[in-house]
């Protein structure tokens, strides 16, 4: 994962919760597949009817799509549920872009390579104009250089990402590998009786 | 320099820092339950991995529990097939398993400190937000996502950034019919839902102090509602008595050990945080939310926010928000009627929050077409509000207890609140759709729920004290 260049598919709502990306009543699965069909389902349909969907839904609504999807402040917040950076994923997105993220979303995204991109409040509403003014603007996002860019105004942005984490995303590594290779330093560590357990 | 209480418990579990990135952070305790587990043992068995420290492990099952006839197979398949999952994964690697018709089932965060599992000095992790309840104890403890279970399952350890440390001090004394709920909405309508994002919070002063362990808890629990990480609040006199005798507690010598160690304990008094916030006891009233994030609070006397109060910005939102509840912006908040009051959850549902509510009831009979729902947090909460005949109070009052479980707190198993409808609760969350597609929740004190129980309508349980 290093360069993500596609149209996008705004959401304008902040504190956009967990609860709405993936209500509870779709957590009941054993195994990581199939929640994309149940993102943000009760915003998407009418009375949980699949036949019914809300035509002014952006992820509806033709005029969007793309692998960016961009939403207002406080992205993620609420429950820690990875099953909602999971139907994110599912439904094919490989960047969420806002001007804040929750913890436990942002930690929950890395580590299924879906990369959450803070941008500015500015910026952000700058993407937001951008895309009602043109739907097929084009955003340009550089892991490697770690910018943001509105492709048909230039505008751009740099964004900050835990430099660990960024290897790990360029590479494909997971932090489970790289846990399980301290197996023995853990061993050491709980033998020094350190710890209260 | 002194340390923080938190800096003094993250730097004992350090195992190694990573240049320029994460810490590798060891934790003492580790709590899982029935829907965040499943993928995790998946992962393992993909990589044939074994549970590295089982015995530090512990597992219940909450959210997908019926709260009526627990005796019977569950009848929502998919509910049933994740709790038997969960049976089968603890059976089959090795870890303690607090299910189902167990004494000590229940809600994951009520149970780790009625059983004495969680204790001072601790990292504790759970697939679960509201793992910050524990921080009460005085642990660090927050919710991880699915993948940090299994990274937790296998190795013990979690990759993590240390937080930024915010201080909250509650001087002062509350007022009578203010209870723990009302300081921490009260806070967090202050701070919004994202106020305290990238923070753990230490909650201080002498108001803090002054509360229960229950109430501590109810504090800690609320944290991620404001964004932090998670919450914590020294220990003391108050915890140690609370954890004497408990099931896991530490017993003889080990408990005089471990006195010794939690008395150390303490923010030193040369600290720095990188952010403080001082707030007046006296201040805050009795809280309800009128919206749809648990920022969204005002005392009981107070009216909803009128539009032109809110930044222009946001007004989209907010109208959404209103619009949602079925609420007018300016209206006042007092008198709106309730069909449902739900008191129960991790944040308000032991056995203090029970006596409490019977105390209120007492003699007294629910509003007509009011449904009142009282689940408790645990077994163990069950078995004693049972025994001190609190089921005969609700009984006569027309309320219904239930059996353990999260219940309507989220509504995953058959205790939703239907659309449209208006249910005062006891939990954490007003979100949309949290209690049922199209429900609509009012966060408020367990006291303020009774009132509500018995009026049909949110009141100012103040004006009910003073009539005794
Ligand atoms: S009671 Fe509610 S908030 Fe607490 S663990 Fe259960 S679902 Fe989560």
């Amino acid at each position: 994962m290093n360069r993500i260049i596609s149209t996008i598919v705004p959401i304008n709502i902040e504190n956009i919760d967990t609860d709405q990306i993936i209500p509870a009543r779709f957590l009941k699965a054993t195994s990581r597949e199939g929640f994309g069909k149940n993102l943000f389902r009760d915003w998407r349909y009418e009375q949980d009817d699949e036949s019914k969907p809300k035509k002014d839904f952006p992820l509806n609504n033709p005029t969007w799509n793309g692998k960016v999807l961009v939403a207002g402040k406080n992205f993620g917040c609420g429950s820690s549920r990875e099953h909602a950076a999971w139907a994110i994923k599912d439904h094919g997105f490989d960047a969420v872009v806002s001007s804040f993220f929750a913890d436990i979303f942002r930690n929950n995204a890395l580590n299924n390579f879906l990369l959450p991109v803070q941008v500015s409040d500015d910026f952000l509403q700058k993407i937001f104009e951008a895309a009602n003014r043109d739907p097929s603007t084009v955003i340009d996002i550089n892991l490697e250089t770690q910018t943001i860019r509105i492709e048909n105004t230039g505008e751009q942005e740099s964004f900050d990402i835990n430099p660990y984490k960024k290897t790990c995303l360029l590479n494909g590594y997971d932090d489970i590998d790289y846990l399980l290779s301290l197996r023995k330093e853990i061993e050491t560590f709980e033998n020094s009786n350190q710890s209260v357990a | 320099m002194g340390k923080t209480l938190f800096e003094k418990i993250w730097d004992r579990h350090v195992v190694r820092t990573i240049e320029g990135g994460p810490s590798v952070l060891y934790i003492d305790r580790h709590f899982i339950h029935e829907v965040t587990s499943p993928q995790a043992f998946q992962g393992l068995q993909k990589r044939g991995l074994p549970v590295f420290r089982p015995k530090q492990v512990v597992a219940t099952a909450d959210h997908n529990v019926p709260t009526l006839h627990q005796e019977l197979p569950i009848r929502e398949e998919l509910s049933r097939k994740q709790v038997d999952m969960l049976v089968q994964n603890c059976a089959a690697f090795g870890i303690d398993l607090y299910g189902l018709g167990h004494p000590y089932q229940g809600i994951v965060h009520v149970i780790g400190p009625e059983l004495g599992v969680t204790q001072p000095g601790m990292t504790i992790v759970c697939g679960d937000s509201h793992t910050s309840t524990h921080g009460a104890f005085g642990t660090i403890a927050f919710g991880i996502g699915t993948s940090e279970v299994e990274m937790v399952l296998a190795t013990q350890c979690l990759l993590q950034g240390r937080p930024k440390l915010m201080r909250i001090n509650v001087e002062g004394k509350l007022r009578e019919g203010v209870l723990s709920k009302d300081i921490i909405l009260y806070i967090i309508s202050q701070l919004s839902a994202s106020g305290a994002t990238g923070y753990f919070v230490e909650y201080a002063g002498e108001a803090i102090r002054a509360l229960s362990m229950e109430g501590r808890m109810t504090i800690c629990n609320m944290s991620i509602e404001m964004g932090a990480r998670g919450g914590l609040i020294a220990p003391d006199e108050t915890t140690f008595k609370y954890l004497q005798g408990r099931e896991f507690s530490p017993k003889g010598d080990a408990w005089e050990k471990s006195l010794a160690y939690w008395k150390t304990l303490h923010t030193d008094a040369d600290a720095i945080f990188d952010r403080e916030i001082l707030i007046r006891a006296e201040d805050i009233e009795p809280m309800i939310t009128y919206g749809t994030n648990p920022g969204m609070g005002i005392g009981v006397s107070q009216q909803v926010p009128s539009l032109s109060s809110i930044p222009e910005k946001e007004q989209g939102n907010f109208r959404k928000s209103l619009e949602y509840m079925g609420l007018r912006d300016g209206q006042p908040i007092r008198g709106q009627k309730v069909d449902y009051v739900f008191i129960g959850s991790c944040t308000n549902s032991r056995i203090e929050d029970l006596r409490l509510v019977a105390s209120f009831v007492k003699g007294k009979k629910k509003a007509e077409g009011v449904e009142v729902w009282i689940v408790p947090g645990s077994k163990q909460v069950e078995k004693a509000a049972r025994a001190e005949g609190l089921d005969r109070i609700f009984e006569e009052a027309g309320f219904q207890l239930r059996q353990p479980g999260c219940s309507a707190c989220l509504g995953m198993n058959e205790d939703k609140i239907p659309a449209g409808k208006y249910c005062i609760s006891t939990s954490n969350r007003n979100f949309e759709g949290r209690q049922g597609p199209n429900a609509r929740t009012l966060l408020a004190s367990p006291l303020t729920a009774a009132v509500a129980a018995v009026t049909g309508k949110v009141e100012d349980v103040r004006a009910y004290l003073n009539a005794g």
